[in-house]
């Protein structure tokens, strides 16, 4: 069975930075790391291919600039076998729908998978939606939010997805590509092995040359979406704040504050 | 190069049923689409799909002026292959210039499908959509990065433009039942509707008694709590409040309760009437989930917590004491209030 993981790299959540100019994030300079509901995806891959009786092989793909060799070093310490960087200029600006088509050709240059496993949403974009376009792309069915793998056959598989109040069980056919929740399962941490696995590994760089990719459909120029203005919202709300109160008064304050809201 | 655009016409939402029933999503989102529609001086389309769709009218007195309508034994459950097929003949055939759905996790699955199928870009989970006068180019603003961070996208040249909308974002517009509009049976060839996916079986999550997504009020837990059998005292104010709990990553991490209750940038985003902190430090990870919540309030012991300053009303305290009084009083108050 040949399986993939899409892992992307972040910046770490909490130093973010913004080209006010281009609307994009500067990627450069910034402390990065592999997206952490990417994690879930890889350990799932992993897991199947353990299922399987090592019957398998685990590829991570990514696109972006150099430095994101690292995420799939990342990858490939968990347990992943290989690993292939999508960097070209001409990438650069790519919304998801130029990205999702960008993946789908490197998808489809390596060979094709049986199952593409991919993170619920990445933690800066926070959009959700690269996965279930590539799916659309390469014409195979999406199965999203899916917190757990129930079965997995002869060109089959049983999942959950987790959707509003409950789960949903389908079955379809493979190749299908996959995107996880956290809930499915509890990453595991890279052994020494595996770190030393992924230190020497060769990650070979695909281009847009070495993939045919059309020119006007990838990078800013070719993203049908435009950000046009990028502002930073207010959180602090200056409110009322009950301190050296007893219990009583603090909380006979609080009814009438929630009553006075209608709230109660 | 600049396309010409103008046989693209009118504004589309797409509804969603479950069982047949409308769901309340859908009518939410009229209101965004009634607003924009209005700004552009064209029609709001919605669009629903399924299996023995009841009331259907219900859609026009809550603010559509035509309803397209695809009703067919194999589309009783949302299916992404076959739903994106039938939207992506409905788009081709007449051509709505602004498309948006919710950021349900069907919207949120069928929306990047079709975008790739038609070659338009698509925003994700906005929380304001308006229309530039001099371009009427629709302005869809999001959050990005965990809330830090908002953008303003357009999508220049390409149609539709299509957006999925945070649910509860809108209230649904008030019921007008002298609204008249039309209703538009459409049927496709049956191959369109078949799916490669076979739906097993539905299996309801009892551990939330209103859903998280759906709940007008939220009460989470964090660290603070310090145990499993705490957040009882959460669950009973939830039950008297009449809505649903939810937590910190550290709470889930811990186990005491399960991750569809978190809240945050791993979790769930959830922007409710009334949102409460309860031993929660407030992490921009878990602001994250909350931040656009409509009024917050805060107990934690830590007069610095971070969470006193996103909040609306704060009470610095041991939630040891102020919780069972806060239960307590609430009883109270609304006997008071049912012997009125
Ligand atoms: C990539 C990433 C993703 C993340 N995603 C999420 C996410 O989705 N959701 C999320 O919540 N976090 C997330 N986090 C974790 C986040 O950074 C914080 O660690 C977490 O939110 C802290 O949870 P807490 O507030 O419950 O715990 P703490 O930070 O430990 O805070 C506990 C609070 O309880 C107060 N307290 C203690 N005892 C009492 C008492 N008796 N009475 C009143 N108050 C008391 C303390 O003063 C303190 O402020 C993420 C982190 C990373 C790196
Ligand atoms: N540049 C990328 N390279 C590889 N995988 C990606 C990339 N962008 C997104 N993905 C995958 O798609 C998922 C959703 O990302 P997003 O749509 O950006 O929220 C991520 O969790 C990854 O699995």
């Amino acid at each position: 069975m040949r399986i993939c993981v899409l892992v992307k790299q972040v910046p770490a959540t909490d130093k973010v930075k913004i080209d006010e100019s281009t609307g994009t994030m500067i990627r450069t300079e910034m402390e990065a790391e592999l997206n952490p509901l990417d994690m879930y995806a890889v350990e799932e891959a992993i897991r199947v291919k353990e299922r399987l009786g090592g019957k398998a092989r685990v590829t991570a793909i990514s696109m972006g600039p150099l430095m994101a060799i690292d995420a799939i070093r990342d990858a490939i310490s968990m347990g992943c076998d290989d690993g292939y960087l999508l960097s070209d200029k001409l990438l650069a600006g790519s919304d998801t729908w130029a990205t999702s088509y960008a993946l789908s050709k490197a998808i489809e240059y390596l060979g094709g998978f049986d199952l593409i496993f991919c993170g619920e949403r990445a933690t800066d974009g926070e959009t959700g939606q690269v996965g279930p376009s590539v799916a659309s792309w390469l014409g195979i069915i999406p199965l999203t939010y899916v917190s757990k793998i129930e079965e997995i056959g002869d060109g089959y598989i049983r999942v959950w997805r987790a959707v509003e109040g409950g789960y949903e069980v389908v079955e379809t056919g493979l190749p299908v590509l996959l995107s996880v929740v956290k809930e499915i399962n509890e990453p595991r941490l890279p052994n020494l092995a595996g770190k030393l696995k992924a230190k020497e590994a060769k990650i070979p760089i695909l281009t847009a040359e070495t993939l045919g990719l059309e020119r006007r459909m990838i990078g800013l120029e070719g993203s049908p979406t435009r950000v046009v203005k990028i502002f930073y919202p207010k959180l602090s709300r200056n409110g009322r704040i009950m301190s050296g109160k007893n219990p009583q008064e603090a909380v006979d304050e609080l009814i009438k504050f929630l009553a006075e809201k209608g709230i109660i | 190069m600049l396309a010409d655009f103008s046989s693209f016409k009118g504004v589309w939402t797409l509804g969603e049923q479950r069982e047949g029933k409308i769901s309340s999503v859908s009518y939410e989102l009229l209101n965004w689409g009634r607003g924009l529609a209005d700004k552009l001086g064209v029609e709001l389309s919605s669009i629903i799909i399924g299996y023995k769709i009841e009331g259907v009218e219900e859609l026009i007195y809550r603010g559509a002026d035509r309803v397209y309508i695809v009703d067919h034994p194999l589309l009783e459950r949302f299916t992404p292959d076959a739903y994106a097929r039938v939207l992506e003949a409905l788009v081709k055939e007449y051509k709505p210039e602004v498309f948006i759905a919710s950021a349900t996790t069907l919207g949120r699955t069928v929306m990047p499908v079709l975008a790739a199928r038609i070659g338009t870009g698509l925003t994700a989970d906005c929380t304001g959509l308006d229309i530039e006068p001099e371009t009427r180019l629709l302005l869809q603003t999001r959050p990005a990065i965990g809330g830090n961070v908002m953008a303003t996208i357009k999508t220049p040249n390409h149609r539709p433009q299509m957006a999925t909308v945070r649910p509860r974002s809108r209230k649904p517009l008030p019921r007008d039942p002298s609204r008249r509009g039309e209703i538009i049976f459409k049927e496709y060839p049956e191959d369109l509707y078949k799916s490669k996916i076979n739906f097993l079986r539905f299996i309801k999550d009892d551990t939330l008694e209103t859903p998280l997504h759906e709940a007008d009020i939220v009460v989470s837990g964090g660290k603070g709590l310090k145990g499993e059998k705490n957040f009882q005292m959460l669950h009973e104010l939830a039950r008297l409040l009449g809505g649903a709990v939810g937590a910190s990553r550290s709470a889930v991490d811990m186990g005491w309760i399960s991750y569809p209750h978190q809240v945050g940038l791993s979790g769930k985003t959830v922007t409710p009437k009334l949102y409460m902190a309860i031993g929660i430090s407030g992490a921009v990870q878990h602001l994250a989930g909350m931040s656009s919540s409509e009024t917050i309030v805060a107990i934690n012991s830590d007069p610095d917590a971070n969470i006193f300053k996103v909040c609306d009303f704060g009470i610095v305290g041991d939630l040891f004491e102020v919780i069972p009084v806060l239960i307590e009083r609430i009883k109270k108050y609304k006997e008071e209030r049912g012997n009125d």
